[in-house]
Order: structure tokens, then C-alpha cells, then sequence
């Protein structure tokens, strides 16, 4: 009568094998930078710690997009993927235009 | 037990607030009155309050606009005959604490209960027919997001009568907004009735974008999209990334007032000009918002009213698109005088100026289109022309005030007030009343009055004017905004100028109320029977009757091109019709979004008067009408083939159809040649 | 009439399928707002970090193991959810509920475990109210919380909904946009434990 299931490859394709990676990634690029804080501020420059665990943040957001929100590159995810690239670009406006703006401000009242 | 509520909140001693309630209230008592009168609750409620039809909520959010256009004009005229009359010992009929609340509620009123509903209300109407579609992608989140409006403009309804507004402007800076300085009931009935509104706002964005992108009927690629559905799309994006913004620069505020957070307070900490660099980060794209959809009428107004197919239609969808992205990166020169320094301010106010670029292309392709078209000067048209001259003059003075120096002469005076009025009222206000002309016959299947139409058109652009040409001289004489009472006699005549052209605007709306009742009394010798009005429609909703079945479309349309029903009447099958009919699915009115509505007011009321239960049980109410809503199955039903077919038979005449029998008076101007002729 | 009856039910199955994509690429878009939303309390947070007003910063407040484990608990829940999607598409009535259960569990640990830290910090006297930077922190973990626990109703309302109604299409199309939201804020507490306790505490 009435088909049982969803037309979503990305949730439908996906394995075991997918969320096993996905988990694995995830925790090394967590224990990474919370090694990195909490053993290493002695250690190595405070500037290449931040630029560490900032990169090792991008690398996890971008991890799981893939492996858990199964975003890709198909043209099953085309809008999806052109939705979040866009908002990413507004944010990237809207987070550096109020860096800029209010530590220029900060500056100018010291 | 009432929180700060006691009946002290009502201003029993003053005279103007207690008439307005007055007036509202009997105006409302009369509405219902007549309701109950003409035993039309069933029908009010099955037909339009439950209603989940894309048509029916956009028929509402209009109607909500037209209503608030009247308070907010209330607002505009009690101020124009104070700073008329307010001058050296003669303080005016309006003390300062009542005028602030009377430029605030007038700002807050115009864009957020007046401009966002008339556009959303148009896009409502009219996307959904322009693709082919039979209803948005969601319905139900549609009729939340109409209401949610609705009570929310109830709201600041409210606090005419009960309590203050905010006297803090419609953008709410701290300190001012701060608790320290409000400390009463006006800045929580601002932030509450618009936070409110804006989640309606945000959801009709995601509704609106999907609808678009995935609505389409077979063979409308994004490039053969009618252009009122592309600015449409624009206007959609830039709801969806904005208004989030919005959502939490009020949140913020409301936690420093609730919570005694330290966000823009002057102590501990607090950083009052990142509520402004927020506040702006929505408030440049929500200007985008008010006057893409507009542009996007402009564009079908000035194609189907000039015979010809819009010239450059996709420099006009690259220059959309531009504006949309550029509008993200100008906010700044709202404040370019807060101290930033010369590099910042430089960056904006280049921003500023390429900005303005996309809209002049615009500008040029409507004037292209004109050239060598068959111009019909009826009202949509007059009201499109007058846009192109006056909001050109008032983007000018935008560049003016893109240059940081001379903005530091400018901010704040009346030639900032001239110069975003003249880009709202004609850019936005003109679009959405040539919108409603335009698109008028179609959802009622019968015409406006065109005489009644042209004297209102001239009233307020005349009205226009001399309200506001006179505000750009007051701006360099150095008069700034928001003055309930000023000692510079120099300044008095321009502002008696200024009275005047509000009188002749207040004419002019009297004019379109009279030209609503005169329309509706003529209804029957003036229906519209082809559906295709203008009779030189271009696009998908000529092509249904007037007003469209439920359905929208019996059969959803193939569209082989651009100005896709153009191209059916010139292939000469704009009179066939559908042979074969099929059982529609619709999906069920309901109540739920009404509710939803109505506790979103307690809420809201609870939350402003700190009755803490009562904001309990609104939220907690909403939660459970949604939790009840997800699980709920089965949201829709079938219109059975055989009723579809009862409706298209009833359809006496399709667009092209000529030669049968049946009441055609209306002819219009110049187009003899196209009168269908009765026969009987 | 057989051909209407016909079409009535191939249409519909076409309807469900349409409809649900539909739903879940609407949904996507709303997360997309939600980003803009997070995005805008981390620009807050960013500009009023070091807003102290003479009181103690995140060096001072901040215990790195306890928010690694907080972290651990979100992830695993995340991990737990895709799971309970796998048992979804078995068609497995009762794994599914399984591995729901189990992520709602996690899930509302990490939430005991913040919300016991909030606790902590305002008994202290370091509460939102304490400083502009507090204000932020309080602000930005708190509405990611405030997420969490709604996740945490929803998961509540779809463990009923699988129980009484199975795995209709319509739940499916539920439990595929809830989870979406799931991922969506493991992915946000990736930049709340970078941003405002890695950095806070260096």
C-alpha cells in the first residue's frame, strides 16, 4: 500500500562505518586542544596553541557535518551545501565587521 | 498576584490616550457588533481565522497593515501639529514623556505592523500562484507566523491603553532602553511585540524559501521565475540571515532588564555600543527586506501595464542578488558618528555608495521596459512612476550621507528623518500600494475604483512633498529629530509646510477608504471574468480565475519559458481547459495557529507586567500546542476530482475565451480593442 | 471512479515523499537561522570577554576535565542518535528506542553536569549579574543548553510517539529532523568548549 520508507540518500546511505569514524575523528580532535591547554601552555607559544585548537575546532565542525549531517559534495546536498557556504560567509561578515568595529572603538576610548 | 499590573496602568487623566482607546474600542465593539449582527462567527472562524490558504492569511496580513497604516498615521499627524504649533512659549498640546512614546510607537508601528505584514501579505498572495503552486511548503507554520503578527501588533495595541510604550525610539538604544532609565512597562511592550512578531517573520522567511525552491511547477527553472517571485526570494534570504540577529539583540536587552545582566548597562562591564553595532546588523538588511518586494511589484506593474516584456530581466536578478550580499556590509553608517575611526568609517561609507549601484541598473531597466511600451496610466502605474522619480531623489541624498563628514552635519536632524521617509514611503509604501492595485481584482474578482484610486495616488504623493521636502531644509537649518518643542522661529514655517502635506496625505487615505467602499458597492458591474485582468498579465496567476479556487490550479501547469503565461496566450491555448481531473490534496485548516497566537499575548502580557504565571502559562500552553501539533498525522484531505470540475465549469469565462455569454462592462483605457463582447 | 481512486493513492505516496523532503530541507534552513543566532552570542562573547569588572575571568572559574567530560557525554549522545537513525532505517522498533533512550540519558547528563556548574558559579556570587563577561558566558552556554533541553523534550515526545505509533512515515520524517537539530548543537559545543573555555583559560 503506502511505501515505509524515506527518499534521503544522506540519511539512508548511511553505515555503522560512518558514525564509527566520525566518533573516532571527534574525540582526537577534542583530546587534542584540551591536551593542548591543559599540558602545553608551558610548553609551546600561547599564539600557536590558539591557532591549534582553532584549526582543530574547524576540522571537527567540518568532520561532523559530514558524518553525522552526511553533507557532501552530491548534488543530492547541492542546496544544503550552498545554504550553509552562504550562511558562513554572512557570519564571517557579520563576526568580523564587529571585531573590527568594536575593538576600533575600544582603541579609540583608551 | 498581577505582577506590576494595578489600574493605575490606564491614563484615566489624559484626554488624547483615553479618546484614541475610546475610538478603538468602539470601533472594535462595531466590527463586532456587525459580526454577530450578520451571523458570521462560523464563517469568520472555519473560513479565515483556522485558514491555513496561502490566499486567506495574505488577505489578513494586509488587512492588519491597513489597519496599523491608520495608527500609525494617527501617530504621524499628533506629531506634525505639535512641531507646527510648538514653538518659543507655546509648548503644544503634547508633553515631552507622550511625544517620545508617539515617535516611537510611530517608527515601530510603520515597519513592523504596517511594512512587513503588507509585503508578507502580497508575497502570500501572489508567490504561490506565480510558481504554480498549490499552497507554501508549509501551511500551518504560515497561519503561526500571520498570528503571531497579529498579537503581537495587539500588544502595542495594548499599551495605549494600559501602561506606557517605550518612549526610548523604534530602535530602542540603551542607556535610554536600559532599566536604569525605563524603568516602566514601555521598552518590555516594545521588545516583547516585537520579538514576537519577528519570530513570525523569521518563519515565514524558511516557508517562503522552500516554497520557492521547491514549489515550482514543472519546467519553471529558477531563470524563468516571475521577477515579483525572485525579489521575493531575495527579500526571503535576507529574512531567514537577519532577523536571528534581531532575536538576540532583544534578548540581550531583555536579560539585562529581567535578569539585571550587564550587556549594555554603563556598570560592571556593560558595552552600550555593541547594542547599536547589533541592532544595525539586523536594521541595515530589514530596510532590504521592506523595499526588495516592492521592487519586485515595480517590475510586473511596469512590464504588464506598458505591453512589454521587462527589459534586462537578468541584470535585474544579478541586481538583486548583489543588493541582497551588499546589504550585510553597510550597517555601519548608521553610526558613523559614535566614535569609530576614519578607516572604519571610510570602509562603510565606499560600501554605502556601491551599494546603490544594483538599484540604479534596476532603475534603468524599468525605464528601458517603458521605452517604446503602450504606458497605461492607471493607478499601479502612477503610483510606479512616482516611485522612480522621488525615491531616486531620496537616494541621492543617501549618498549624501554616505560620506562620513557630511553625515556628521546631518545625523540626527530632520534630513535624516527626509531622507529614510523618502526612501520607505515611496521606495516601500508606493510598492506595496501599487501591489494592492495591481493584484486587487485578482484575489477578489472584482476592480478598485480607478477615479477614487488616481485622487488618493495625487493626494499622497503631493502630500509626500510637501511633508518632507521641507524636512531636508529644516536639516541643514540644524534642526534635529524627535523635538516635541523647539525656540528657532526660523524653523516654523517649513514645519507648517510639513503640517499640510500630512493633511493632504490623511485626504489621501481617506480617499482610499472611500474608494474601498465605492469598489465594493459597484462589486458586481465589475467583476472580473477572464481572470487575466489587465488582459496583458504575463505571468501564472492571470492564468486562474477571479479570485482562484481553493486549489489554485486544476491542473498544475508545464512552463516552457519566462513570462510563462504570456507565452501560453501567444501559443493560443490560454482557452483550453482541463479535460482530465484528478483528486486534490489539501491540507486542513486549523486552530492551532490562532492559539498560538493568543498565547504568544499572554505570554507576552505576563512577561511586561512581571505576572510570571500568566507568561508560564503562555509559553508552557504554546509548547503543548505545538507537542500536540508534531503529533498529529494525518493534516490534510482530498477535494474529490468531481468537485474540481464543478468549480472549473463554474469559471464562466477562461483568459482568451471570447464570445461567451455573460456581464463584461469594464473596459479599459486604450484598449478598446480588447473589450470581449457579451452575448445573450 | 478506479482512475481517481488510482491517482488518489499514487499521489499520495508521492505526496509523503515530497513533503518530508521538503521538511527536512526547511528544517536545514532553520538551523541555518540558528547558526546566525549562536554566531551573534559568539560575537557578543568575543567583544565582552575580558569585561571583568573586577571579577574573576575564566582562568579562575573554568575546570577543563569537567568540561572535557560535558563534551564526552554530547558526543556520545550525538554518536547514540546516529545510531537510533541506523535502527530507523532496520525498520527496528525497538533498537530505535533503545539508542533514543540511551542518547537521552547522556544528554541529560550533560545537562546536570552545566547546569550543576551554573549552580556552583552563582552560589559563589559569580552569577550572570556579577560582570559584562559573565552576562555573555552565562548567555551564550545557557541558550545552547536551553537547545539541548529542548532536544531533550522532543526526544521525550518522539519515544512516545515511536512507541504508540511505530515507525511511520511521519515519525521518521520527525526523528530525521531531530536529529538534525542533535548534530547541529554537538556541533555548536565544538565552538562554545573552544572558544569560551579553551581560550578562556589561557
Amino acid at each position: 500500500m503506502t511505501h515505509d520508507s524515506i527518499d534521503l540518500p544522506g540519511v539512508s546511505h548511511a553505515r555503522l562505518r560512518t558514525y564509527v569514524v566520525g566518533f573516532a575523528l571527534s574525540i582526537a580532535l577534542t583530546a587534542i586542544p584540551f591536551g593542548l591547554v591543559a599540558f602545553g601552555l608551558d610548553r609551546f607559544p600561547h599564539s600557536a596553541i590558539l591557532i591549534a585548537i582553532t584549526l582543530a575546532a574547524i576540522v571537527q565542525i567540518v568532520v561532523q557535518l559530514h558524518y553525522f549531517l552526511h553533507l557532501d559534495r552530491t548534488s543530492d546536498q547541492s542546496w544544503n551545501l550552498l545554504a550553509i557556504v552562504f550562511t558562513v560567509l554572512i557570519i564571517a561578515i557579520m563576526l568580523l565587521g564587529t571585531l573590527w568595529i568594536m575593538f576600533d572603538l575600544h582603541a579609540r576610548m583608551m | 498576584m498581577f505582577g506590576k499590573l494595578s489600574l493605575s496602568a490606564i491614563p484615566f487623566h489624559v484626554p488624547i490616550i483615553m479618546g484614541s482607546v475610546g475610538v478603538v474600542l468602539l470601533s472594535a465593539a462595531l466590527i463586532l457588533a456587525l459580526i454577530t449582527y450578520y451571523g458570521k462567527w462560523h464563517y469568520l472562524w472555519h473560513e479565515w481565522l483556522t485558514s491555513v490558504d496561502h490566499k486567506r492569511i495574505g488577505v489578513m496580513y494586509i488587512i492588519l497593515a491597513l489597519v496599523m497604516l491608520l495608527r500609525g498615521f494617527s501617530d504621524a499627524i499628533l506629531m506634525r501639529s505639535q512641531q507646527a504649533v510648538a514653538l518659543g512659549a507655546d509648548h503644544g498640546f503634547l508633553p515631552p514623556g507622550h511625544y517620545d512614546q508617539i515617535f516611537s510607537a510611530h517608527g515601530t508601528i510603520m515597519i513592523f505592523f504596517m511594512a512587513m505584514p503588507f509585503l508578507v501579505g502580497l508575497m502570500n498572495v501572489v508567490v504561490p500562484l506565480q510558481i504554480g503552486a498549490r499552497d507554501v511548503a508549509f501551511p500551518f507554520m504560515n497561519a503561526v507566523s500571520l498570528w503571531l503578527t497579529v498579537f503581537s501588533a495587539g500588544l502595542v495595541m495594548v499599551s495605549l491603553g494600559v501602561g506606557n510604550f517605550s518612549h526610548a525610539g523604534w530602535t530602542g538604544y540603551p542607556p535610554l532602553s536600559g532599566l536604569h532609565y525605563s524603568p516602566g512597562t514601555g521598552v518590555d511592550y516594545w521588545i516583547w511585540g516585537i520579538q514576537l512578531s519577528g519570530l513570525g517573520s523569521l518563519m515565514t522567511g524558511i516557508n517562503f524559501l522552500v516554497t520557492i525552491l521547491r514549489l515550482r511547477a514543472p519546467g519553471m527553472t529558477l531563470m524563468r521565475m516571475p521577477i515579483f517571485t525572485w525579489t521575493a526570494l531575495c527579500t526571503n534570504v535576507l529574512m531567514i540571515l537577519a532577523f536571528p540577529v534581531l532575536t538576540v539583540t532583544l534578548a540581550l536587552l531583555a536579560l539585562d532588564r529581567y535578569l539585571g545582566m550587564h550587556f549594555f548597562t554603563n556598570a560592571l562591564g556593560g558595552n552600550m555600543m555593541m547594542y547599536l553595532n547589533l541592532f544595525w546588523i539586523w536594521g541595515h538588511p530589514e530596510v532590504y527586506i521592506l523595499v526588495l518586494p516592492a521592487f519586485g511589484v515595480f517590475s510586473e506593474v511596469v512590464a504588464t501595464l506598458c505591453g512589454k516584456r521587462l527589459f534586462g530581466y537578468t541584470s535585474m536578478i544579478w541586481a538583486t542578488i548583489a543588493i541582497t550580499v551588499l546589504s550585510f556590509t553597510v550597517w555601519l553608517h548608521h553610526f558613523f558618528t559614535m566614535g569609530s575611526s576614519a578607516d572604519v568609517n571610510a570602509f562603510f561609507g565606499i560600501m554605502t555608495m556601491i551599494i546603490a549601484v544594483p538599484t540604479g541598473v534596476k532603475v534603468f531597466n524599468w525605464l528601458f521596459t517603458m521605452y517604446q511600451g503602450r504606458v497605461r496610466f492607471d493607478t499601479p502605474m502612477l503610483w510606479t512612476l512616482a516611485f522612480m522619480v522621488t525615491f531616486v531623489l531620496g537616494g541621492m541624498t543617501g549618498v549624501m550621507l554616505a560620506i562620513p563628514g557630511a553625515d556628521y552635519v546631518l545625523h540626527n536632524t530632520e534630513f535624516l528623518v527626509a531622507h529614510f521617509h523618502n526612501m520607505l514611503i515611496p521606495g516601500a509604501l508606493f510598492g506595496y500600494f501599487a501591489g494592492y492595485a495591481f493584484w486587487f481584482p485578482k484575489v477578489f474578482g472584482f476592480a478598485l475604483n480607478e477615479k477614487w484610486g488616481k485622487r488618493a495616488f495625487w493626494m499622497w504623493v503631493s502630500g509626500f512633498y510637501l511633508a518632507f521636502m521641507p524636512l531636508y531644509v529644516l536639516g541643514f537649518l540644524g534642526m534635529p529629530r524627535r523635538l516635541e518643542y523647539y525656540t528657532n522661529p526660523a524653523w516654523h514655517p517649513w514645519l507648517e509646510i510639513a503640517a499640510v502635506g500630512a493633511a493632504f496625505i490623511l485626504i489621501g487615505i481617506v480617499f482610499q477608504i472611500i474608494q474601498l467602499g465605492v469598489s465594493i458597492r459597484a462589486r458586481e458591474t465589475t467583476r472580473d471574468l477572464s481572470g487575466d485582468y489587465w488582459q496583458d498579465g504575463r505571468t501564472l496567476e492571470w492564468s486562474t480565475s477571479s479570485p482562484p479556487p481553493l486549489y489554485n490550479f486544476a491542473q498544475i501547469p508545464v512552463v516552457g519559458s519566462r513570462d510563462a503565461f504570456m507565452r501560453i496566450k501567444e501559443n493560443g491555448s490560454a482557452a483550453q481547459r482541463p479535460v482530465e481531473f484528478h483528486a486534490i490534496h489539501m491540507p486542513s485548516n486549523t486552530p492551532a495557529g490562532f492559539v498560538i497566537g493568543v498565547l504568544a499575548f499572554i505570554a507576552g502580557f505576563g512577561l511586561i507586567w512581571h505576572i510570571w504565571w500568566l507568561a508560564a502559562i503562555g509559553t508552557l500552553g504554546i509548547l503543548a500546542t505545538i507537542i500536540a501539533r508534531a503529533s498529529h498525522d494525518n493534516t490534510g484531505y482530498f477535494i474529490p476530482a468531481e468537485a474540481v470540475q464543478a468549480t472549473e465549469a463554474r469559471r464562466t469565462r477562461a483568459p482568451g475565451e471570447a464570445g461567451r455569454a455573460g456581464l463584461n462592462v469594464f473596459k479599459l483605457p486604450g484598449h478598446a480593442a480588447h473589450v470581449q463582447q457579451g452575448q445573450s | 471512479m478506479t482512475t481517481t481512486a488510482l491517482s488518489h493513492d499514487a499521489s499520495s505516496v508521492h505526496q509523503h515523499a515530497e513533503s518530508v523532503n521538503n521538511a527536512v530541507f526547511g528544517f536545514w534552513i532553520y538551523i541555518m537561522s540558528d547558526c546566525i543566532l549562536f554566531a551573534i552570542l559568539f560575537a557578543t562573547f568575543g567583544v565582552m570577554q575580558h569585561n571583568y569588572a573586577g571579577g574573576p575571568s575564566g582562568k579562575e572559574l573554568f575546570d577543563l576535565p569537567y568540561v572535557f567530560a560535558e563534551t564526552l557525554l554530547l558526543l556520545t549522545s550525538s554518536v547514540t542518535y546516529g545510531l537510533a537513525v541506523l535502527a530507523m532505517n532496520r525498520k527496528n522498533k525497538s533498537r530505535v528506542l533503545g539508542w533514543l533512550l540511551l542518547t537521552f540519558l547522556f544528554g541529560l547528563s550533560f545537562i546536570g553536569m552545566e547546569v550543576s556548574e551554573f549552580q556552583r558559579m552563582i552560589l559563589a556570587g559569580n552569577g550572570p549579574e556579577r560582570s559584562g563577561f559573565l552576562s555573555a558566558f552565562f548567555t551564550l552556554v545557557g541558550t545552547h543548553g536551553l537547545h539541548v533541553s529542548f532536544g531533550l523534550i522532543g526526544m521525550l515526545v518522539m519515544m512516545v510517539q515511536v512507541m504508540r505509533k511505530g515507525l511511520s512515515i511521519p515519525v521518521q520524517s520527525r526523528l530525521i529532523r531531530l536529529s538534525m537539530f542533535w548534530h547541529f548543537l554537538d556541533i555548536v559545543w565544538i565552538g562554545v568548549f573552544t572558544v569560551v573555555y579553551l581560550m578562556g583559560v589561557m
